[in-house]
């Protein structure tokens, strides 16, 4: 295939405290994601001419404009480019298609693309359900047939969808369960993981409590409180800067629509078309993968969907090792959003940045020339995909 | 029981949902039809999204179907739901074929699979007939 040049780079990383981090507000977290970043790469707020901004859940009334607001918090002056962006989980790879897209266009230079959050609230002494949540009104959301069912949150819509390819292909709680345990060996080597330090071998993941049965709560992604952005900067301007540019050397998106309950697919397969397409690459030129994680099932189907094995094989596939520390496809090595932290998309294009950079420690994979990177939204509803590379082609 | 018990979460008959509602108070489980193009769905939307027209009519249908997808929820998210946890909830293929999620009831743990046949049994809650599903006859 004939490879392109990419024209655009990532050239900074910031990545806040992570976990149950109590003080800043949502805001407050992405002000020093940027500040982080922008020193990572050696930029002057000035220099900044894009933002753009996933907000997370806490971002309230400031959501709808999130980007001006950023903007406002820091002071940032005569901005090229800006938006608030809304994919879910395929948010982060969005952003950093929009900010590559943009450059191209001549629009920018140097594009911050940020995701915040602050969920966790610090725990409150002698407090009971009846006094904390369940006054009156607190429950007005339970007005619907959902929560009459008891249909509640995104654990049981993707465990419905797990449950059906565990019916059809035979995928088992073992199968989930190597993924939890893989990722969270790999987490072992990376010292800002909330589960750094607590290792999990599969009979501790056995004996984790249902959630939402075929989920365990270890199936299922962790709660963070933080911030984290990534410069996205043209070519030219990114060799000179602090850190060596991570190419942006494929890029596309995915949305299939219908019902994934029906499909058991994500939007993998268009994404990595366009993606491939555009770095000129194939699946085997991949060092490592970083793929979106809100639950082991997710990281499974995403497997078969980029074609590492065949559609239904990803319980087989991942039950032998082979995506843990040691193995011959790494996944997730900074522990994902399993067990490191979780940023939304954000959590995979950090990892990927820190491998191709070659700055992993203890975890860094022996090749990384490529990374894939996988975003996903909803219930497999949204999906990006970018190839991140050490060299521009 | 104290007066402060929380109850269980029952659906409010907004316009969207009052059709439904008013036709369980009957016995009736009844889904949406495209009048333009014959497309049954639910839950209720605004528009067919196979043929975009905003024509509908509520239509019953026969309250059988099979078991499509399902989990057991073990998390308390509402007080009112707490003493049913872990409970089932079912996403059922209905014989005319749009998928209903609900509750399965009146079955074992063990006896729950994919494919299982299920029937409509309405449950009082409140005021309001909520369309549940039981292991069924059919086959």
């Amino acid at each position: 295939m004939e490879r392109r040049t990419a024209q655009a780079a990532i050239t900074g990383l910031g990545i806040t405290e992570q976990g149950k981090v109590f003080g800043p507000s949502a805001i407050g977290f992405a002000v020093e994601a940027v500040r982080l970043a922008l020193d990572d790469a050696g930029l002057e707020a000035h220099e900044l001419d894009g933002l753009l901004v996933n907000p997370g859940l806490t971002w309230g009334g400031s959501a709808q404009m999130g980007s001006f607001a950023l903007q406002q918090a820091m002071g940032l002056r005569d901005l090229r480019l800006s938006a608030a962006m809304s994919l879910g989980g395929a948010t982060a790879g969005a952003m950093v298609m929009q900010a590559v897209l943009a450059i191209e266009a001549g629009l920018a230079d140097h594009v911050a693309c940020v995701f915040s959050d602050a969920p966790l609230k610090p725990p409150r002494p002698q407090e009971t359900d009846a006094q904390g949540s369940g006054s009156s009104g607190a429950y007005a959301f339970a007005g619907g047939l959902e929560a009459a069912y008891g249909a509640f949150g995104v654990n049981g819509l993707y465990a419905l969808v797990a449950q059906r390819h565990m019916h059809r292909f035979g995928t088992t709680h073992d199968h989930l369960g190597a993924i939890a345990v893989a990722e969270r060996a790999w987490a072992q080597h990376n010292p800002r993981a909330q589960f750094h330090g607590k290792t999990l071998s599969i009979e501790e993941y056995r004996a984790s409590r249902w959630v939402a049965e075929p989920f365990h709560l270890l199936d299922c992604c962790l709660v963070s409180n933080g911030g984290l952005a990534v410069v996205v900067s043209r070519g030219e301007r990114a060799r000179n800067l602090r850190k060596p540019p991570v190419w942006i050397r494929g890029m596309g998106q995915g949305h299939p629509g219908g019902d994934p309950l029906e499909t058991l697919a994500s939007g993998a397969p268009i994404a990595a078309k366009s993606a491939f397409a555009m770095a000129g690459a194939e699946l085997a030129d991949v060092d490592f993968c970083e793929l979106y994680d809100c639950y082991t099932f997710t990281v499974l189907v995403t497997l078969e969907d980029y074609g590492f094995c065949g559609k239904g094989e990803g319980g087989p596939f991942v039950a032998d090792g082979r995506i843990g520390p040691g193995g011959s496809l790494p996944v997730n090595t900074g522990g994902g959003q399993l067990s490191s932290f979780y940023m939304w998309g954000m959590t995979p294009i950090s990892e990927a940045v820190i491998q191709v950079r070659g700055e992993g420690g203890g975890r860094q994979v022996a090749r990384h020339d490529l990374g894939l990177v996988s975003g996903n939204g909803g219930v497999l509803s949204t999906h990006t995909t970018l190839l991140l590379g050490r060299e521009s082609r | 029981m104290s007066e402060t018990t929380i109850p269980r979460p029952v659906p409010r008959a907004t316009p969207e949902l009052a059709p439904f509602l008013e036709a369980a108070r009957a016995g009736r489980l009844e889904v949406q039809r495209c009048t333009a193009c014959g497309t049954l769905r639910f839950p209720p939307r605004e528009l067919c999204s196979r043929c975009w027209s905003r024509d509908f009519r509520w239509t019953a249908v026969s309250g059988r179907g099979e078991v499509y997808s399902w989990y057991v929820m073990h998390q308390v998210y509402h007080p009112g739901l707490a003493a049913d946890v872990p409970y089932v909830v079912v996403v059922v293929k209905l014989e005319e074929g749009p998928l209903m999620t609900s509750n399965l009831v009146e079955c074992a743990r063990d006896r729950i699979r994919i494919g299982l046949a299920v029937e409509v049994v309405f449950e009082e809650r409140d005021g309001v007939s909520l369309p549940r599903f039981r292991p069924g006859t059919h086959s």
